[in-house]
């Protein structure tokens, strides 16, 4: 089937089987390995990338499903050379350990700063609930989010 | 972000978040490779039984399959195995638990590979299975191995002081209760996976999420009758591991079917049932103590009978109690003690390391007792624990004499000091309607290194490259700890240079050297001492190269500055790319080795660990939990958590704080729910559903702190912290329970449940009050 999306800010077209998952276009046939895969099933939040500007679980869509849609992954929110404020405050804070949840744990933050650009401490736990981390018990990734929201706020 | 130059002490963001952040970071999961093959395992999915027949045909007819292999096909020894070479790579006669591996596919896609896995047919004579250690231990018990000595121990060992068993009889008093554990699982994010491809020679080469690529070189060449020289381990930065990729998961496995790829990179993902299924677990335990003290609350005599699950094959079985063993009695002085072990072979999954290595169990215990002891003698708890700690220059009941910094007496000080400790009791007071508050503490410590009979050792490696920048060649993982944060800070200290020129190539069994694996909270300390010599000795060597290139009589002058060589007295500078131009290759690289100590003390106990013990440097810790109860459902908030650590100078507060956060993060987890169920062997919780792991919103921040200390032995006076934190939670917790409503936990975890139904009882009986 034919598939037509915006990736990352390009258009791309290309043929995929009805079956095969989004994770794994995204990260088998595109080469963007940033979007994780931690568990299949929808559990853990890894493969989180950005659909229409929601968060959605890339492991539980069919490619096909992208189609039409505007898709961000973690390698079109920042770079290198022009990180992401999420991504600049995930290193300063130390929101970093292993690094595998990180960018779906990012792209999470995102969605849920673009639903509630200045949410409490709870509102950030709840809103990246979904996200599962095994190394850094969550604490400074809520740091890393909350100054984010703080330093828009201070920036309108 | 300006580059700085990374220093010892203070908060420094990990130079590997740069490229975590943005996705761009190659984890092993991340390679692929042209022309790539996919490789998977058929599991037994039966506990006992001997293969009669293993039915090919119809997986093999399956277009997009490359080849089919079995036990038969297995070349070399098909033996695995750390320690004891007991776990085959596939399994050719008989399964020990329903996780071995008995077929291995190779299929063009991922898709063939799950069909053709699913099409092949294993038929068995199925056994009478042994699951819990007293089905191991009874008498006529179907044996795990019948080629094993010792039948279903894996293990017996013992550790006396004093004398032992006989001194309780003396004391004031004597308390005596059994403590039950489960199996607990890492559950890190990164399943176990790599990539492996044959080189033309016939090499192979693996590509793969471990903690020990050094010696998974010497696992899979052995396992598959390799010249070790035909093998090469490259370890990307980790997903996470915990113990959980220390030793082979999908490493012999891949290798094999490399051999069979014709030169084309085969991939093997084990998925997260895989993962749950096949993975290493920690050990489930039984914990049976006697304490004895007297009626002033000085410890006097302790007998514990440990027996640890060890699964179907023994891993680290045996080195993980004898951890467990050596930490039985907590960090506290008691001059007799008889310490038994037995580690049991079971048809169940394979239990071994993970972080808190046999200590996190006994820790339950041991706090346990000592909360128990406070309750009979009246005393507060924090108090009893004060008067009993171990302080340096005591000898340890293993034998050990303790000549390192030994600080828990500290670590104690502040908690006593937090005020979450000093307001508890108006805290729990306010508690809201069917509600209950606790507070609850627990003294813990975790040896560091591998301990005597087995060199701790690391060697580091270091260049100033052509164009003047410092290249480390790391040979410890990084698996999410941060030690590589910790080299590029040795480094930045040592010569003086910018984060931005200082590099690191991960470990690589062609490129870095031999330096251990990562675990046992060594690396930073066994690598970073090395790199401290390495750096030293590169510092004297452009130093040397610049003083003849400037004419300078003495080396006392000059300086290294970020990017050059400055003569203070002349002005006169080098570029760094200058004086490394003039330098050859093997005078821009230092190497250095370094050799962990161990206890001098002669020790007459414990004589049947052949390696491991006993251990001279320990971190300590003194943690606070503060629990609300939910007398409805039973369930437990953990509503504020602190923890006081001694590990020595902290060398980045950060990392440190990392370290801490996640460790107790894991031992909540493991404290309140976390429990790995089999049913007659087979695994009931395959997924993040039936096996929960904390979430964000399951944990309260944690207020973490460093007690101030110094380690002569330590690089910058540090030792390793990156277990100790697991092991405070559940005593804590089960202290904060009993505390809010009176329930003495026996058995973990605390779920509501077992807390509801403990409720229950203890309405009725409130002096039997049990969970």
């Amino acid at each position: 089937m034919n598939l037509r999306f915006s990736l990352n800010g390009n258009l791309v077209s290309l043929d995929v089987p009805a079956d095969r998952r989004a994770v794994d276009v995204l990260r088998e046939d595109l080469g963007l390995t940033g979007t994780k895969e931690g568990c299949g099933a929808g559990e853990c939040g890894a493969c989180s990338i950005l659909v229409d500007g929601e968060q959605k679980l890339s492991c539980l869509m069919l490619a096909i499903q992208l189609d039409g849609r505007e898709v961000v992954t973690i390698e079109g929110l920042g770079q290198a050379n022009q990180r992401h404020p999420l991504q600049d405050a995930f290193i300063r804070q130390g929101a970093v350990q292993c690094g595998f949840c990180t960018p779906g744990m990012i792209v999470a933050a995102e969605a849920l700063l673009r639903r509630i650009p200045s949410p409490t401490r709870a509102d950030i736990r709840e809103g990246l609930s979904g996200n599962l981390c095994r190394c850094t018990g969550y604490q400074k990734i809520v740091d890393a989010v909350e100054a984010v929201a703080k330093m828009r706020e201070g920036d309108p | 972000m300006n580059s700085i130059i990374p220093e010892i002490g203070r908060p420094f963001a990990r130079p590997d978040a740069k490229d975590k952040v943005t996705g761009k970071e190659k984890f092993a999961i991340d390679f692929y490779g042209e022309n790539l093959l996919w490789a998977g395992v058929k599991r037994a999915g039966i506990a006992h039984g001997r293969i009669r027949k293993i039915d090919l045909d119809a997986a093999a007819k399956l277009s997009g399959v490359i080849k089919i292999l079995t036990g038969a096909d297995v070349p070399g020894p098909n033996r695995q195995g750390i320690v004891h070479k007991d776990q085959p790579v596939l399994v050719a006669d008989k399964v020990r638990y329903s996780g071995d591996a008995v077929a291995l596919v190779i299929a063009q896609d991922k898709e063939t590979l799950k069909k053709a896995l699913h099409l092949i047919q294993v038929d068995y004579d199925l056994l009478p299975a042994v699951f819990d250690v007293d089905d191991a231990l009874a008498p006529d018990a179907p044996l795990v191995h019948e080629d094993h000595p010792g039948g279903n121990v894996l293990l017996k060992a013992t550790i006396q002081a004093g004398q032992g068993e006989a001194a309780l009889s003396t004391c004031d008093v004597v308390l005596e209760e059994t403590f039950e554990v489960p199996m607990q699982a890492h559950a890190f994010l990164e399943t176990e996976n790599g990539v492996a491809y044959q080189e033309p020679g016939g090499r192979v080469t693996l590509i793969v999420s471990t903690q020990a690529p050094f010696r998974d070189r010497w696992e899979v060449s052995f396992a598959l009758g390799l010249e070790m020289d035909q093998v090469r381990v490259v370890s990307p930065y980790l997903g996470g591991a915990f113990g959980g990729k220390d030793g082979a998961t999908v490493q012999c496995l891949l290798a094999l079917a490399a051999i069979h790829a014709g030169g084309r990179p085969v991939k093997m993902v084990w998925d997260r049932e895989e993962h749950f299924a096949a993975g290493y677990k920690r050990h489930a335990a039984r914990l049976h103590y006697r304490l004895g003290a007297k009626s002033d609350g000085t410890l006097e005599a302790l007998h514990c009978r440990l027996h640890y699950n060890t699964g179907a094959y023994a891993h680290l079985g045996g080195e993980v109690m004898a951890l467990g063993m050596e930490h039985a009695g907590g960090p506290y002085r008691i001059p007799h003690a008889l310490i038994e072990g037995f580690c049991v072979y079971t048809n169940t999954p394979i239990a071994g390391a993970m972080r808190g290595f046999g200590v996190v169990q006994v820790s339950f215990a041991f706090e346990g007792m000592m909360d128990r002891l406070a309750e009979r003698l009246g005393m507060d708890p924090l108090v009893l624990r004060q008067k009993n700690v171990i302080r340096r220059g005591d000898r340890h009941l293993s034998g050990v004499t303790m000549t390192q910094s030994t600080g828990i007496t500290d670590c104690l000080a502040t908690i006593q000091a937090h005020p979450l400790w000093q307001s508890r009791k108006r805290w729990k007071r306010e508690a809201g309607p069917f509600k209950k508050r606790g507070v609850g503490v627990a003294a813990v410590w975790n040896a560091m290194g591998y301990g005597r009979g087995l060199p701790d050792s690391a060697i580091a490696k270091i260049e100033l490259t052509p164009a003047g920048k410092i290249l480390i060649y790391n040979g410890v993982v990084d698996m999410g700890q941060g030690n590589t944060t910790a080299f590029v800070q040795i480094a930045g200290q040592v010569l003086g240079q910018e984060e931005e020129t200082i590099d690191l190539v991960q470990p690589d069994t062609d490129r870095t050297l031999p330096s251990g694996s990562s675990s046992a909270s060594r690396t930073t300390y066994t690598f970073g001492n090395a790199l401290i010599k390495a750096c030293e000795e590169l510092r004297r060597k452009i130093l040397g190269r610049a003083a003849i290139m400037l004419l300078a009589d003495t080396l006392d002058h000059l300086e290294l500055l970020p990017g050059r060589v400055r003569d203070l007295q002349s002005g006169r500078e080098l570029a760094l790319s200058t004086i490394a131009s003039m330098m050859p290759a093997e005078d821009r690289i230092c190497t250095s080795q370094f050799l962990m100590s161990v206890a001098r003390d002669r020790i007459d106990t414990g004589l049947e660990f052949r390696i491991g013990f006993p251990h001279l440097i320990f971190s300590y810790a003194a943690h606070l939990a503060a629990i609300e109860v939910d007398e409805l459902t039973g369930a437990i908030d953990v509503t504020s958590y602190a923890a006081a650590t001694e590990a020595g100078h902290i060398l980045n507060p950060q990392t440190f704080e990392q370290q801490m956060q996640g460790a107790i993060a894991q031992g909540i987890g493991y404290a309140l729910y976390e429990e790995v169920v089999t049913d007659q062997g087979l695994l009931r919780t395959p997924d993040f559903t039936t096996y929960h792991i904390p979430g964000a919103k399951d944990l309260p921040d944690i207020d973490s702190q460093a007690v101030t200390s110094w380690e002569p032995s330590g690089p910058f006076g540090m030792k390793g912290a990156g277990e100790v934190g697991v092991n405070g939670p559940l005593p804590a917790i089960a202290a904060a329970l009993a505390d809010a409503c009176g329930i003495r936990a026996t058995r973990s975890p605390l779920t509501p449940e077992r807390v509801l139904s403990a409720l229950d009882g203890f309405k009725t009986n409130p002096h039997g009050g049990r969970s």
